[in-house]
């Protein structure tokens, strides 16, 4: 009763308050339990991860054992370790931190260049758009993971920095196509037309006024791209076509397994990762769902 | 609908033209060139007859000309030679081309197969639990990787259980021809075919779901419904009819997620396939087979979007006003 009450009280200050969108995202996401749930792991995760990350000591985890081959987990490394002896811990936090961060960086520099380019076809229109748009028809039907593999393959000095420019020369379209459609209504809308009277200049307009209005459905998109992103990153790397050795991969844990006996005896090595991958890509993507739902008046909890 | 095709056709000349320009590009880009591969075979060999050879082959005309005459090359089937396999591309595709076909056509039979029924029952009997089950496992295979699902795959129902063989894609003692050696490569076919097919559902589960809760609720089904005819008659004469064409056409943009993940599983499960040849053929630096089969792949994907472009535009004509 108690909470009810609270509740109504609430949605009537919210009424009258008119509350963010963010705001809404936020409320609807803890009403959401799997999102909540998955938002609390992942935090721990995160936590865990870049806070054990920078006490561990990179040199003496990819320092090669001799004497401890395939390990299996003891007392000394929790999840055994690998073909040089190296433990397998150690390197599952340094994967995902690297694995987490890169795919984050890829999220949020495809959606900048999204964000501006869907912008100015969406608001523009006419033969910018179209432009554009044939631009974004073509990347979209090239084979994207084989000319991905060529690019890392023919790439001289290759590094962390040319794989995440080549991974975002590639995904920037999905969102910039998503963007411009939206922009695309929103122009027709009288507060734009309304500012265009005042004399507003385009890029205020498109910054200051469209921008807000678009910012859930972003929100959503880069919350789903940032569980792909990840996904593609360690399955380049478990293919040999991701993060350069020296910054090893979740993924790169996981392509041990190529060799079919430790992929049969020596499980510590492969799976971890592999579960951790799951899980991450998981939990950002039941946040992602509840915060799409979130942003869809039709669908919300209440 | 003529105009809307014939349109269709002339957009993909221009993406036809750069997509070859790409390549062409790419191929420079790569060290070695025909060249290269032919001095494996005699590695001494004097300056003087390394310009000729380069001046007999073209490699020393303009880059325009090469282009062209590459283009020519491709539209009369001639991909060049693999360095590494000394015969040519186009020999050593022929073999592998009709493993991944055959996988992929596995994949998305398995795929649709499964999506299809569970996408009619979560639409059919929403918010039952069924639905929730089915929704349940869409969200968690969408999230999935292929590469870690088919790892499990193959690390569970191939090593620890056995049902499975574990790589290949037949037998070698098996006779070519017999009804064994068609058992025998299936049997081999079915656990990457089922893991590229159990997460890809997805979209089609979706798709259907949301179609079959949004017509239900309309007058021609309520219309149908009060004249008495049975549920059952209801969903496939009148429900599904909708539906099942636009199902059918996402078949051709399926194409680019088919061949990226033919990488992954052929070379999880070492199926003899163009996506295995493809990695071996880049790590190999065996580049006039890389070259080749990113040309074939680009093509392949062009296609695919058009034809399916076209079916849905005949089936929804809203589509082509654009």
């Amino acid at each position: 009763m108690r909470a009810n009450l609270n509740d109504s009280q609430q949605i009537a200050k919210d009424v009258s308050q008119s509350p963010s969108s963010l705001f809404i995202l936020w409320r609807e996401m803890i009403k959401d339990k799997l999102a909540l749930i998955s938002l609390v792991v992942l935090s721990c995760i995160l936590l865990i991860v870049y806070g054990s990350a920078l006490f561990l000591d990179q040199d003496k985890i990819v320092k090669v054992d001799l004497l401890s081959i395939y390990a299996p987990p003891s007392a000394e490394h929790w999840l055994g370790t690998d073909y040089g002896g190296r433990d397998i811990l150690g390197q599952l936090i340094i994967g995902a931190r690297n694995s987490f961060t890169i795919g984050l960086l890829i999220t949020l520099l495809t959606g900048f260049i999204g964000l501006a380019i869907g912008l100015i076809a969406g608001y523009y229109g006419g033969i910018i758009d179209n432009v554009i748009m044939r631009i974004i028809d073509f990347i979209l039907v090239l084979p994207f993971l084989m000319l991905v593999i060529v690019f890392v393959a023919i790439v001289p000095k290759y590094n962390v920095f040319t794989f995440i420019l080549i991974m975002s020369a590639f995904l920037w379209t999905g969102k910039a196509r998503l963007i411009r459609a939206k922009t695309l209504a929103e122009r027709e809308l009288d507060y734009v037309s309304a500012s265009k009277t005042l004399g507003t200049p385009d890029w205020k307009i498109m910054i200051r006024e469209i921008l807000p209005n678009l910012s859930s459905i972003i929100i959503v998109n880069l919350t789903l791209n940032l569980a792909g992103n990840i996904g593609i990153e360690s399955g380049l790397s478990y293919l040999g076509f991701g993060l350069p050795e020296s910054t090893p991969s979740l993924g790169t844990l996981v392509s041990y397994a190529t060799n079919p006996d430790v992929l049969q005896n020596k499980w510590w090595v492969w799976l971890p990762a592999s579960l951790l991958i799951l899980v991450i890509m998981l939990c950002i993507n039941f946040i992602g769902q509840a915060l799409k739902r979130a942003a869809d008046a039709r669908q919300r909890l209440g | 609908m003529l105009k809307f095709i014939l349109r269709r056709i002339m957009m993909m000349i221009p993406q036809l033209l750069i997509l070859s320009i790409l390549v062409f590009a790419l191929a420079k880009a790569m060290p070695g060139d025909a060249l290269t591969g032919q001095l494996a075979q005699s590695p001494k060999m004097d300056a003087n007859t390394l310009m000729e050879m380069r001046e007999k082959l073209g490699l020393n005309d303009p880059v325009h000309i090469q282009y062209v005459r590459w283009v020519k090359n491709l539209l009369h089937g001639d991909l060049g030679l693999s360095y590494i396999h000394q015969q040519p591309v186009t020999d050593l595709l022929s073999g592998r081309l009709a493993n991944t076909l055959l996988l992929s056509a596995c994949v998305l039979l398995l795929t649709y197969l499964i999506a299809i029924p569970l996408g009619l029952v979560s639409g059919r009997w929403q918010d039952s639990w069924a639905d929730k089950l089915i929704v349940g496992y869409s969200y968690v295979s969408f999230a999935t990787p292929l590469f870690i699902f088919a790892l499990v795959m193959l690390f569970v129902f191939g090593f620890k259980l056995g049902w499975f063989p574990t790589g290949g894609s037949v037998d070698i003692q098996v006779e070519k021809g017999t009804l064994d050696y068609y058992i025998n490569k299936f049997y081999h076919l079915l656990l990457p075919a089922l893991s590229g097919a159990l997460i890809g559902t997805v979209g089609i589960i979706q798709y259907l779901r949301s179609e079959i809760i949004d017509t239900k609720v309309k007058d021609f089904v309520k219309t149908a419904r009060a004249k008495g005819i049975p549920e059952s008659k209801i969903y496939s004469h009148h429900i599904l009819r909708n539906s099942f064409l636009p199902i059918a056409a996402f078949l051709g943009y399926e194409i680019t997620g088919l061949i990226g993940g033919s990488i992954f599983l052929e070379s999880i499960y070492s199926y003899p396939g163009l996506g295995q040849l493809f990695l071996q053929s880049i790590m190999q630096r065996d580049y006039s087979v890389v070259t080749a089969l990113v040309m074939i792949s680009g093509l392949a994907t062009l296609i695919g979007t058009l034809l399916s472009d076209i079916i849905l535009s005949a089936v929804d004509p809203r589509i082509r006003i654009e």
